[in-house]
């Protein structure tokens, strides 16, 4: 296989820029600036609090910073709603999986594509004339992520009956089915064992590269960290300690010492 | 008729010219692809293979030339077989999920010059290895996935190929009409394929086959079945198998059916139910699978399903085969089972997959006979036969109405099948294998002075039926010190089709008469036990109970009865129950769960010269190895038990052994 080249003047899809956040006293996020730029696999981590999530709830329009800026596709905004933030092609998982329960799988990702549909309820309702031809097509949409992510034998399974792996697995098909700009995962491998990671990892490389899609990461697993991402960004108590290569990171002193500790 | 149209065609891919021509607009294959089922047409798959032969042909591939082909069951990868048959080429069908370097054994034994493989994986482990193949020059893919950044150098996509196969046939007349020369010139009496055995007995051996005899023998066996342009099959069993190959490619390309592969193994049960094949094969491990997925989920239902479900289970047991055979019920009998038939044998028989099965085939391995009545009491006309690569499968094989769990039929129209002194089955057939690939030395010691292939196998002729018996290898079949014949797994297999019985090991060959040894399935016994107010702390001492004795000594006697009635056959005079189960962490079994016959033999030495010297009870002491590796001593007192020698029944032949064990409910 050829290694891939990153480009690092490559367009900036998503500019953080000076952004707080707190809750109360609580400092959760504090003046963080950094870029997320198109195409490539962002990875964000730090020790727990940190602010990681914090950090990708800011993103999604979920949580409000009390200060900063955010540009997103050359728009430039302080306060977005969630539904917003979706409909403008920001696409999540969550670290506990959230899926609907008590619905299949194929119905689960065909939900991701709401935000697509363009015809009316009732229409929908009665599955009639454009309704249908509609419904085909997104159908066929979905059929490629299921068989991207290799999920054909659950299409028809309630999502509740399925193991922790596969239910994450279905969260990352829903969540592309949306066809966003960025795609934000949130511990997309917590929990999971040693070959459940490296098929995670292997879609998500998939992802990125079939689809060209940008994706920002929260994970623990170093490992995965340094083997996926193109670049990463550091945080430690609601502050940005270090962002860069892989390399640079592993090698970063500040890093190291916010994940062993040091002796004072 | 059309079979007799197809029988003059002597190579595969004049068949598939047959058909473009004769059912050009009837289905050929079907594949489920983005959750949709796509069909191509005999028309339409013809002139895909004619295409992807010329695209070969401009790679390269010439007559005698060898193509692999490695990934489960695809149009594409069938159309590759035919397509390099066109050419004359020997296409050589590989295990999907054999590991590289059984791959690599085959891929170097038959010299190939090129590899279709299904995916990345197959194309990785294919190039991991390409090193060790000198003449291997280009490797073809069906699915692209993942191998965009893959050297193309030589490495192209199936759909590419047949693209510029095409080109270049509208391009160049004359190409194209040298191309369809070929076909016609084809020779039935050249090797079409070599399929290599799955090497249980060794290295695997690539079994050269002719075009002529692989059609000849696929259409005694059509004919034998009935089957049909509207029969439907559903390829799901792995392509290098003798029984894929011969089920699926060969007969469906004499009968003209079609043939359905699953979107993926995962998936395969469910793609079966949608399709609903008229003709199924499996063997019986895949049964065994099907009827265990079953019970469990039966288990969750709610009681009053539960309950309807063992009521006419129970009576299907009674007359759903009597019904099949066409056997005599009385009136009310076949009233309740028509009544059972619309509640729980149709919806059950709809959820298997199998509510259009006309001819459902079992072989590969010996049936139990609970399994086999489970399915044919539902109505499945389930049926087996016996075969082998070599013979390109079907030598023997059961008629409707002449159905039973221990035979495998009768001889095969066109086949001289005889039993050599020693009981070794030997055959002639239509569809006999030339060779094995560039292996004189084992090609001749497979074959008699006389031209008879040895099957290896011991069999005989059941006198009341007239059908094959299968009994055992023949190097394993020895004979009790009075000359009587002792086949060790025919009589294991008989007691291990008892649910409660788990692990069976034979004794008698130069002894003076049969012993076993055995296991229980705690399991099953367990739950027996519960039943039974019989409380037990562990395995040994559940195993070592005198009514668990007594229970198992009627299984026994079961067999004895079969064994007597099939009249050469020692019987069983002595046995006992093990205190602990033969365990491959103690080296006693195989991964597989096959037993190693000599390691058990020297960790139980001193239990088998107590089967012998006529003690009642024998002492054992055993190292046992943990899971965790620590090691301990196991020791027990262990009861032998003696039995009668049981005579001949005068009454009908064919009692399954197996249907005693509706003991455990007793």
């Amino acid at each position: 296989m050829t290694p891939r080249v990153t480009n690092h003047i490559a367009e900036i899809l998503l500019s953080i820029e000076n952004v707080s956040l707190s809750f109360g006293g609580v400092k959760a996020v504090a003046a963080v600036s950094f870029d997320i730029r198109k195409g490539e696999i962002c990875a964000i981590i730090g020790p727990n609090g940190a602010g990681k999530t914090s950090m990708l709830n800011i993103i999604n329009g979920f949580y409000h910073p009390q200060q900063g800026r955010i540009t997103f596709k050359g728009v430039t905004r302080s306060k977005m709603r969630a539904y917003q933030a979706a409909a403008g092609g920001i696409a999540r998982t969550f670290q506990n999986v959230a899926l609907f329960r008590g619905m299949t799988v194929l119905d689960n990702i065909m939900a991701g594509r709401t935000l697509h549909m363009r015809r009316g309820f009732f229409l929908q309702l009665l599955r009639f004339g454009p309704a249908q031809t509609e419904e085909i097509a997104h159908r066929h949409r979905v059929e490629e992520i299921i068989d991207l992510l290799r999920i054909q034998s659950i299409r028809k399974t309630i999502v509740g009956q399925l193991p922790y792996g596969l239910q994450k697995r279905v969260e990352l098909a829903r969540a592309l089915a949306m066809e966003p700009d960025l795609l934000l995962l949130d511990e997309p491998m917590a929990g999971m064992n040693v070959e459940e990671k490296e098929d995670m990892s292997r879609y998500i490389l998939d992802v990125n590269r079939h689809q060209n899609m940008t994706i920002a990461l929260i994970e623990h697993d170093m490992g995965v960290v340094m083997d996926l991402s193109d670049r990463v960004v550091v945080l430690d108590h609601g502050i940005k300690i270090a962002e860069g290569t892989p390399q640079e990171i592993k090698t970063n002193q500040a890093v190291i010492n916010a994940y062993l500790g040091v002796a004072h | 008729m059309s079979i007799s149209a197809a029988a003059r065609s002597d190579t595969f891919p004049k068949l598939l010219a047959h058909h473009a021509r004769v059912r050009g607009g009837r289905p050929a294959f079907r594949h489920k692809d983005l959750g949709i089922w796509q069909v191509w047409t005999w028309a339409q798959t013809h002139e895909e293979i004619r295409a992807f032969a010329s695209g070969l042909s401009q790679l390269g591939i010439v007559c005698g030339d060898t193509v692999a082909i490695v990934g489960s069951n695809r149009p594409r990868l069938y159309w590759s077989i035919t397509a390099a048959q066109m050419l004359g080429a020997i296409p050589v069908p590989v295990y999907a999920d054999a590991v590289a370097d059984e791959v690599a054994h085959v891929l170097v034994d038959a010299e190939v010059k090129l590899a279709v493989a299904q995916d990345q994986e197959q194309v990785d482990k294919i190039q991991s290895i390409a090193g060790r193949i000198p003449r291997l020059t280009k490797i073809l893919y069906d699915e692209a996935r993942g191998l965009r950044d893959y050297d193309h150098s030589h490495l192209h996509a199936i759909d590419d190929i047949i693209r510029e196969g095409r080109d270049a046939l509208g391009r160049d007349a004359q190409f194209a009409s040298w191309l369809d020369r070929e076909i016609e010139a084809g020779e039935g009496a050249a090797p079409s394929i070599i399929l290599y055995t799955s090497g249980t007995t060794g290295r695997s051996k690539g079994v050269v086959l002719t075009g002529r005899g692989s059609i000849a023998a696929a259409t005694d066996s059509v004919a034998f079945d009935r089957l049909g342009e509207a029969d439907e099959a559903f390829a799901y069993l792995p392509m290098a198998w003798v029984g894929d190959h011969f089920l699926n490619y060969a007969k469906s390309m004499v009968a003209g059916f079609c043939v359905s592969c699953p979107e993926s193994a995962d998936t395969a049960m469910a793609d079966m139910r949608e399709i609903g094949p008229t003709y199924f094969f499996a063997p019986p491990r895949v049964l065994e699978q099907m009827l265990t997925r079953v019970l469990i989920r039966m288990e969750d239902a709610s009681a009053l399903k539960r309950g309807l479900f063992h009521y006419f289970l129970g009576l299907a047991r009674r007359h759903g085969e009597k019904l099949l055979n066409g056997d005599k019920v009385s009136l009310t009998g076949r009233a309740l089972y028509f009544v059972g038939r619309v509640l729980v044998y149709g919806p059950l028989m709809n959820a298997l997959g199998f509510s259009r099965v006309r001819v459902a085939l079992t072989a590969g391995e010996a049936i139990g006979g609970e399994l086999f009545s489970f399915y044919r009491s539902l109505g499945l006309n389930l049926k087996q036969f016996y075969g082998q690569t070599e013979a390109f499968l079907c030598l023997t094989a059961q008629a409707d109405g002449e159905v039973f769990p221990d035979t495998v039929g009768r001889v095969m129209p066109n086949v001289d099948l005889r039993i050599a002194d020693d009981g070794e089955v030997q055959f002639k057939s239509p569809g006999m294998f030339v060779n094995y690939f560039r292996d004189p030395t084992r090609t001749s010691a497979s074959m008699t002075a006389d031209g008879y292939v040895k099957t290896g196998d011991a069999g005989f002729f059941d006198p009341k039926s007239g059908q094959l018996k299968i009994i055992d290898r023949v190097s394993d079949v020895g004979r009790l010190t009075d000359g009587t014949l002792f086949a060790p797994k025919y009589l294991e297999n008989k007691l291990k089709f008892f649910p409660n019985i788990r692990e069976v090991v034979a004794f008698g060959n130069g002894r003076d008469f049969v012993t076993v040894m055995l296991n229980i399935d705690l399991a099953a016994v367990g739950d027996w036990a519960e039943r039974h107010n019989i409380a037990y702390a562990s395995y040994q001492e559940l195993a070592a109970h005198p009514e668990v004795y007594d229970l198992v000594a009627r299984h026994v006697a079961d067999v004895n009865r079969a064994l007597a009635d099939d009249g050469m056959m020692a019987q069983i005079r002595r046995f006992l129950i093990l205190h602990k189960e033969l365990d491959a962490d103690d080296g006693e079994v195989t991964r597989t769960q096959k037993v190693r016959r000599p390691i058990v033999a020297e960790r139980y030495a001193s239990l088998i010269n107590a089967l012998y010297d006529g003690s009642h009870a024998a002492d054992i002491a055993t190292e046992v190895t943990f899971e965790d590796g620590r090691k301990g001593v196991l020791s027990a007192r262990i009861n032998i038990r003696d039995m009668e020698a049981a005579v001949p029944s005068a009454g009908p032949a064919h009692v399954a052994p197996a249907r005693g064990a509706a003991e455990r409910a007793a």
